[in-house]
């Protein structure tokens, strides 16, 4: 059974089948399809309930490389990792890439991902030159963004609604060594964290904050945490090479290993972890990729699985907002390790459906509980509705579809160019 | 240790065979690649010349050849000779289906067919290659059999009849070419995550991803193996099923 990353919801498709070349009409399964890359998504945007699933991971080829240009063109199931095990040895990198390298190309293009340096780069979308859309009516688009920026615009961002991502030209960003400058940097409050991102956002390009979600800070509320910022290395270290210790969670525990006690004492520890405020080499994937050194990861919430809330504020109800929904979290009792805390740059996604713009998002997982953690969303919906935020469609297994409509208004315009034939679990759902 | 500096990949488009042809060009091996559709050795050839860096094609060559008529055979071995020289360090044989076991019960056609497609023609192409190889005195042939060639099951007893078949056969092929100072290496991976086996339930620890396998087969190349289970744990399952007394194992439903 195909689920996605927080195994919510537990759906049976009706068929699943690999797509093993492109250049292939698309297969004679039960309508509507979509496609299904990696399966990191939380919640249903890659999921089609009763319908058919075309796994892309075998549309994993190379097709053209420009070692001057950067430039690179592929399958749209390649995935990242693969990718940056081509590039990065060739002194290219993505140019964009989310907290997990298990991505393929299609669906960082799909839910046009950000990450730890969208101040800088702006999301995936911003850097894609081109790529190939097979429609159901046999047709197959030669999409970029100058000659045909209506399906660019609608396809970036576009939930794989519009047809099957079939080819990729990305343009990459040089680097000169596969290791990063870092620091990190503990901060006491919430407005310590404002503070310190002001000064970091325009020197280092990589930044985010981890935020102690359960345990006050200097000002009596909840917002303490720790500051990272980090840019590529123009050296390597000498004599020191790296190389990925991988752990694994080896099987579900009958219930989440997540709960009030080993949060707040997570969340404690975590804090008081030793800082490095002066900068030193850390090579990029523990620092870009924390957490795909463990396998399997989301297994330590359970076979019940578990929600992401992932949200954006707008600049000017980021401050109060975040407090607010920190405040609301910490008097729900229930916590997150992975409380994330960033603040977007101005560069416009491309996308209608592209969920980053500008001000800040903050991302949390939370273990399926049943109606408390529904309450508890019911109260944060209410302040990101408040604030006139949205909440991130990779990430969601629950909004309803008034949240949605009121966090991307180009929905409208988006459903026009949706495949007659193409659909999801998510989009059936929001648009009901 | 056998070097893999120039290798013929048979049957290049099958899911392990590409992993480990992306392996090599990325180590900057002579890759001489040969499969059925057009489009498809196209698109790998393009896949290997970017991991290779070999934008001139002057280390990744293909040809099209449908290797289950061994017709073909006289001149892909050719071409594939000219295109890499003559120092010509490993072979790998690599193509195969998973034929439907209960067509072939009901099928002497299909069943042999099966056995042509999995078996004989892959002994037809080792007959031809191994007197270049005996003549030339190194080298490496390596093959993919499986572990359902280790025991006859009602389930795909046609497919491990062609498998055992092959196996039996480089069992052989390996005592005569060790005179000749030749590597005969016969691999047997168990359940893979590739579009053969699409469509059966494939979670569980027993599956294995075609890369990890690709891995495990340059491994038994360089180090001339004789036979190598894929991943290592099948060993252990299979040599308890082949210790099943037959009286008991012709009574399970395996």
């Amino acid at each position: 059974m195909t689920a996605s990353w927080n195994r919510i919801p537990r759906v049976e498709h009706a068929a699943e089948v690999t797509l093993n070349a492109r250049h292939q009409p698309l297969p004679t399964v039960p309508r509507p399809l979509l496609a299904h890359g990696m399966g990191r998504s939380y919640g249903d945007v890659c999921l089609n309930p009763d319908a058919s699933l075309l796994h892309t991971r075998a549309l994993d080829h190379f097709i053209a490389f420009d070692p001057e240009a950067g430039l690179l063109t592929a399958e749209a199931g390649l995935t990242l990792d693969a990718l940056m095990r081509f590039s990065v040895p060739r002194g290219w990198f993505p140019p964009v890439v989310p907290g997990t390298r298990f991505v393929t190309l299609g669906g960082a293009i799909a839910s046009d991902v950000h990450g730890k340096n969208h101040h800088h780069a702006g999301s995936f979308g911003v850097h894609v030159q081109a790529f190939t859309l097979r429609r159901s009516d046999g047709s197959v688009l030669n999409v970029t963004p100058g000659d045909t920026p209506d399906w660019f615009a609608a396809t970036v961002g576009g939930l794989g609604l519009t047809g099957l991502i079939e080819t990729v030209t990305l343009q990459l960003a040089p680097v000169r060594s596969a290791w990063m400058r870092a620091w990190s940097e503990r901060f006491d409050s919430l407005e310590t964290f404002w503070e310190l991102d002001a000064r970091a956002e325009r020197e280092w390009p990589y930044t985010v904050a981890w935020i102690d979600c359960l345990n006050p800070g200097a000002d009596g509320r909840v917002g303490r945490g720790i500051y990272s910022g980090a840019r590529h290395a123009t050296t390597e270290p000498a004599g020191r090479g790296y190389r990925e210790r991988l752990r694994g969670v080896p099987l579900d525990p009958p219930v989440s290993l997540v709960n009030r006690l080993t949060l707040r004492a997570f969340n404690h520890l975590y804090y008081r972890q030793p800082v490095h405020p002066t900068p030193r080499a850390v090579h990029h994937l523990p620092w870009l990729f924390p957490l795909d050194a463990i396998r399997h990861w989301n297994r330590i919430y359970g076979r019940r699985g578990f929600y992401q809330y992932q949200c954006v504020l707008p600049p000017q109800a980021a401050r109060d907002g975040v407090q607010a929904l920190l405040d609301t979290i910490a008097a729900s009792g229930q916590g997150s390790f992975l409380a994330v805390l960033k603040r977007f740059g101005e560069r416009p996604a491309p996308g209608m459906l592209s969920f980053p713009r500008p001000g800040a998002t903050l991302a949390l997982d939370f273990p399926e509980q049943g109606g408390t953690t529904r309450d508890l969303f019911a109260h944060l919906d209410a302040i990101v509705t408040e604030a006139d935020g949205a909440l991130y469609p990779a990430k969601d297994a629950r909004m309803s579809p008034a949240l949605f409509r009121a966090g991307f208004p180009r929905w409208e315009e988006f459903a026009s160019f949706v495949d007659p034939e193409f659909s999801s679990g998510f989009w059936r759902r929001v648009i009901a | 240790m056998n070097r893999l500096q120039r290798v013929v990949i048979f049957g290049a488009t099958s899911a392990i065979a590409t992993a480990v042809a992306r392996e090599l060009a990325g180590r900057g091996a002579h890759l001489f690649c040969v499969a059925r559709d057009a489009e498809r050795l196209d698109d790998l050839l393009a896949d290997l010349r970017v991991r290779g860096d070999d934008r001139d094609a002057r280390r990744i060559h293909g040809a099209l050849a449908d290797l289950a008529d061994v017709d073909t055979h006289a001149a892909i071995w050719e071409q594939a000779s000219e295109a890499l020289g003559s120092n010509i360090d490993a072979v790998l044989l690599a193509w195969g289906n998973l034929p439907d076991q209960a067509t072939c019960d009901q099928s002497v056609e299909a069943t042999l067919d099966a056995l042509r497609v999995n078996g004989t023609s892959a002994i037809a192409l080792l007959a031809r290659i191994a007197p270049d190889f005996e003549a030339r005195g190194h080298g490496v042939i390596a093959a993919i059999g499986s572990v359902a060639g280790d025991r006859g099951r009602q389930s795909n007893y046609t497919y491990g009849t062609a498998k055992g078949m092959l196996a039996t056969y480089l069992q052989g092929l390996r005592n005569r070419l060790f005179f000749s100072g030749v590597d005969v290496v016969t691999l047997k991976p168990g359940f893979v995550r590739t579009p053969m086996t699409e469509g059966f339930n494939r979670t569980g620890a027993l599956w294995a991803e075609p890369e990890r396998i690709a891995h495990g087969i340059l491994r038994a190349m360089q180090r001339g193996r004789d036979v190598a289970y894929l991943p290592w744990f099948w060993l252990g399952i299979m040599t308890i099923i082949r210790l099943i007394p037959e009286y008991l194992f012709k009574r399970l439903k395996l």
